[in-house]
């Protein structure tokens, strides 16, 4: 499928590894792979355009921290951008107002605004303990009245009855007024999925909104959406007051850009995700989840503010010079990596929140565990600091003696020793431009050198 | 050069509102109730013309954007090519598609075959329809009695809607139609393909919701077989591609109608929402993957949504696609027609 943006921006970058800043010639390329990705990811084009001249304002002129590369650097800002763009976490429902606090649901159809009715009803009822009922105006598709029925009656929850041959400005009265007499906290309004094209559906829903005066007006929106959500979003929030969003079909696998699409044109806020067919399925937003999920990537911002927090700076700076001075990568500098990956939460934790390690079957991810690095630590630290510092002296004694004095086997100091021979020839092969743990973590994204394990 | 161009441009402009304004009178009365006892009559206006004011009110503003860039350009350069790629990828056609596009129309602009921008339009849209033309396939269901037509796509993409269109195309072409209410999850589905059969006066097999999905549609093909019914329409809940158990669900599915009648479901078709961003493809990919698709229907196309995503789907599968919606009235769906296609996404502006 799509390369990650990470990927994508690692291509762009690599050639100007070495340069402590980001300048307006060395983001060029990476912008237009931002661009491609955003796309790709189904953002609109409008929204795309002003998002790219955002982070190329923000990200000229930045000084790349040490530990990072440009790129990563690169994709940090962009994922802090696209949160801020994304909103606020969770904003709540209103419901600060006398009794009954009216809902109405609006969207195209089948972007499950029927659900997402039954759903909140059930969120409502139970997390906040509102006494809520529930009303379906959908006049027109068939057995949509019955669905909402069903569902009430699944998740006990009075419905409002109502019939295919009323008006939906009839029904909506009939149901505010229940509501108002027999004490509801919440009226939940369901209607007829509509296109923002058709007049006088769009002014339907108008009139329904003009007599209802809801505290909250939701635009139910499938995050599966392309280009149009633009369009849409821009026609709903024209016609309507809108209050807020419902983001549904979010536990598929695509990549969501819809949802900022329709959060900046709209400036309303995302109040709830869909995240299955189930009537408990509704989640409150996170924005930064959903950012790492247009990029498509893992959370790599943590990632990067725990390189930022733990990561021993002069150590790193000294290997890095070191590396630059033509010296070798020795078995020291291999200890006091896997030290430094220790202090950031173990290996286990950091594939966790690397790009593409999804991908990576259970067995696997399994094999490559925190206890093979303690193995590791303890035969080097078996060794003399002559040998760490040459290890093609270990011969078959050499191997012997140190395997005893850290438990282990010859099999286990060989086996360290090819994995330590690849990872230097893998440093060598980075030259100047080598990172340190930062730069091994990313070959290690990639596939090489080969996982310690048994 | 451009003398039509301009001529042309704002005609297509205007014919659109023009023709909104005919069709407004008739919408309430076509999205009226639904009544059980009285079928809705079909309206008289022709489909053609149906067709095309959807299709086209659907496209204008597409079409406006690409003319505007092409209005006033003597010359094709880099900047226009630019311009032509970010048009076809907010029309959702997506990277690959329009990358093969636009470097189609570079390298014969290299050779000079291309020389200026009226050239390029007729390019462009001859790139296009040779995607689709592949695709523009008519659903023929002769070969077997009973063909088992199966339904299948994500949540929302319209599969019983199409069903119910589809069922009432195929009895007006003199087929004895029946369909199955597969969906046995979703609440009152089993209810909505019921008013679609009321409606088109064809028998459904149903049972509860919460039943076996697979056994009500094996009862299916043998009550099918047993009223010698030439088309049985199997609807299917909705489903997520990513959800491994519900898409092993499906093949059970395949498997049990299989045995039902040997060779069936005669057709696998998936419904796919014309509002459909860049994970279209993966959805095609990953049914196709677990049960192997083999035709397509395209639906919602009167919105705004161009559907573009089914060129990039053309470019890798080559599927057929028999039909698109383009309403909700139970006469909105036409046959998939690639020029038509293309002639909504960029008419022919030039004699």
């Amino acid at each position: 499928m799509f390369d990650s943006l990470s990927d994508r921006l690692s291509k762009t970058v690599r050639n100007w590894l070495g340069q402590g800043r980001l300048s307006e010639d060395n983001i060029q390329d990476s912008l237009r792979e931002i661009r491609l990705a955003l796309l790709e990811a189904d953002v609109a084009l409008p929204v795309v355009k002003i998002f790219i001249d955002n982070i190329k304002a923000k990200a000229i002129g930045v000084d790349v921290i040490k530990t990072l590369s440009p790129g990563q650097m690169l994709v940090k800002i962009v994922q802090d951008e696209l949160t801020l763009l994304l909103g606020e976490k969770n904003d709540a429902l209103d419901l600060a107002i006398k009794p009954p606090a009216v809902m109405l649901l609006a969207g195209l159809q089948g972007s499950g605004k029927t659900t997402s009715a039954a759903k909140l009803a059930k969120y409502l009822t139970e997390r906040h303990e509102k006494k809520v009922l529930l009303v379906s105006c959908d006049v027109y598709r068939p057995a949509a009245i019955e669905q909402l029925a069903t569902l009430a009656a699944e998740i006990n929850v009075d419905i409002e009855a109502s019939n295919a041959s009323e008006q939906p400005l009839e029904i909506a009265a009939r149901a505010k007024l229940r509501a108002q007499k027999e004490w509801y906290d919440v009226l939940i309004v369901d209607t007829a999925g509509r296109l923002h094209i058709d007049e006088a559906m769009m002014h339907e829903i108008s009139a329904l909104n003009a007599a209802l005066n809801p505290i909250e007006t939701l635009f139910v929106v499938d995050s599966m959406t392309g280009q149009d959500a633009a369009t849409t979003a821009k026609a709903f929030n024209d016609a309507l007051p809108l209050t807020g969003i419902i983001l549904t079909k979010t536990d598929g696998d695509a990549r969501g850009g819809a949802a900022l699409s329709i959060r900046h044109i709209t400036g309303k806020p995302i109040k709830f995700l869909g995240v299955g067919e189930r009537v408990t399925a509704l989640e409150p937003f996170h924005p930064d989840r959903l950012a790492s999920r247009i990029l498509g990537m893992g959370d790599i911002v943590s990632l990067v503010e725990e390189a930022q927090l733990h990561v021993d700076k002069v150590k790193a700076d000294k290997l890095t010079k070191k590396m630059q001075k033509g010296k070798g990568f020795d078995l020291e500098d291999f200890r006091d990596q896997i030290a430094q990956m220790n202090k950031m939460g173990g290996i286990q934790s950091l594939m966790g929140k690397l790009p593409g390690m999804g991908a990576i079957p259970a067995n696997v991810k399994d094999k490559v565990n925190d206890k093979s690095f303690v193995q590791i630590v303890a035969i080097i630290n078996s060794m003399t600091p002559k040998e760490r510092r040459d290890p093609d002296i270990l011969k078959g004694s050499r191997k012997k003696r140190i395997a005893n004095g850290s438990g282990t086997q010859v099999q286990d100091v060989n086996r360290l020793l090819k994995q330590f021979y690849d990872m230097q020839t893998m440093m060598k092969r980075m030259g100047k431009g080598g990172k340190g743990l930062m730069a091994m973590l990313g070959g290690m994204g990639g596939g090489m050198p080969p996982m310690p394990g048994r | 050069m451009f003398s039509f161009l301009k001529k042309k441009s704002p005609e297509v402009v205007n014919s659109p509102t023009t023709d909104t304004c005919e069709l407004e009178p008739i919408k309430p009365a076509l999205e009226g109730n639904i009544n059980l006892d009285e079928p809705v009559i079909a309206v008289k206006k022709s489909l053609l013309s149906r067709f095309r004011v959807n299709l086209t009110k659907t496209r204008h503003k597409f079409t406006d954007q690409v003319a505007n860039l092409l209005l006033g350009k003597k010359v094709i350069d880099q900047a226009l090519l630019d311009e032509l790629e970010t048009l076809l990828i907010s029309a959702d056609l997506g990277m690959e598609a329009t990358q093969i596009i636009i470097k189609g129309l570079t390298q014969n602009i290299a050779r000079k075959a291309l020389t200026n921008p009226d050239a390029l339009w007729d390019a462009l849209r001859r790139a296009l329809i040779d995607i689709l033309t592949p695709c523009q396939k008519r659903l023929d269901l002769s070969h077997s009695k009973p063909a088992v037509f199966l339904m299948i796509g994500i949540n929302g993409a319209g599969k019983t809607t199409t069903i119910g269109k589809l069922s009432h195309y195929l009895k007006a072409q003199g087929l004895n139609v029946m369909l199955a209410a597969g969906d046995t999850f979703r609440a009152a589905a089993v209810e909505q393909l019921q008013a679609w059969g009321a409606r088109n006066q064809l028998p459904v097999i149903a049972q509860q919701t919460g039943a076996d999905s697979a056994s009500v549609l094996f009862d299916a093909v043998t009550a099918a077989k047993a009223r010698h019914s030439d088309v049985l329409l199997a609807d299917t809940a909705g489903r997520l591609h990513n959800k491994d158990h519900l898409m092993e669900e499906l093949k059970k599915i395949k498997r049990v109608l299989g045995k039902a009648e040997p060779g069936a479901p005669h057709e696998i078709c998936l419904v796919l929402d014309a509002g459909i961003g860049q994970n279209g493809l993966v959805q095609l990919e990953k049914f196709h993957q677990a049960l192997g698709v083999t035709s397509l229907i395209l639906t919602k196309l009167d919105g705004t949504a161009k559907g573009g995503i089914i060129f990039a789907i053309a470019e890798k599968f080559k599927l057929p696609i028999y039909f698109i919606g383009v309403g909700e009235h139970v006469d909105d769906l036409r046959p998939f027609n690639a020029i038509e296609f293309v002639d909504g996404l960029l008419p022919l502006m030039t004699l």
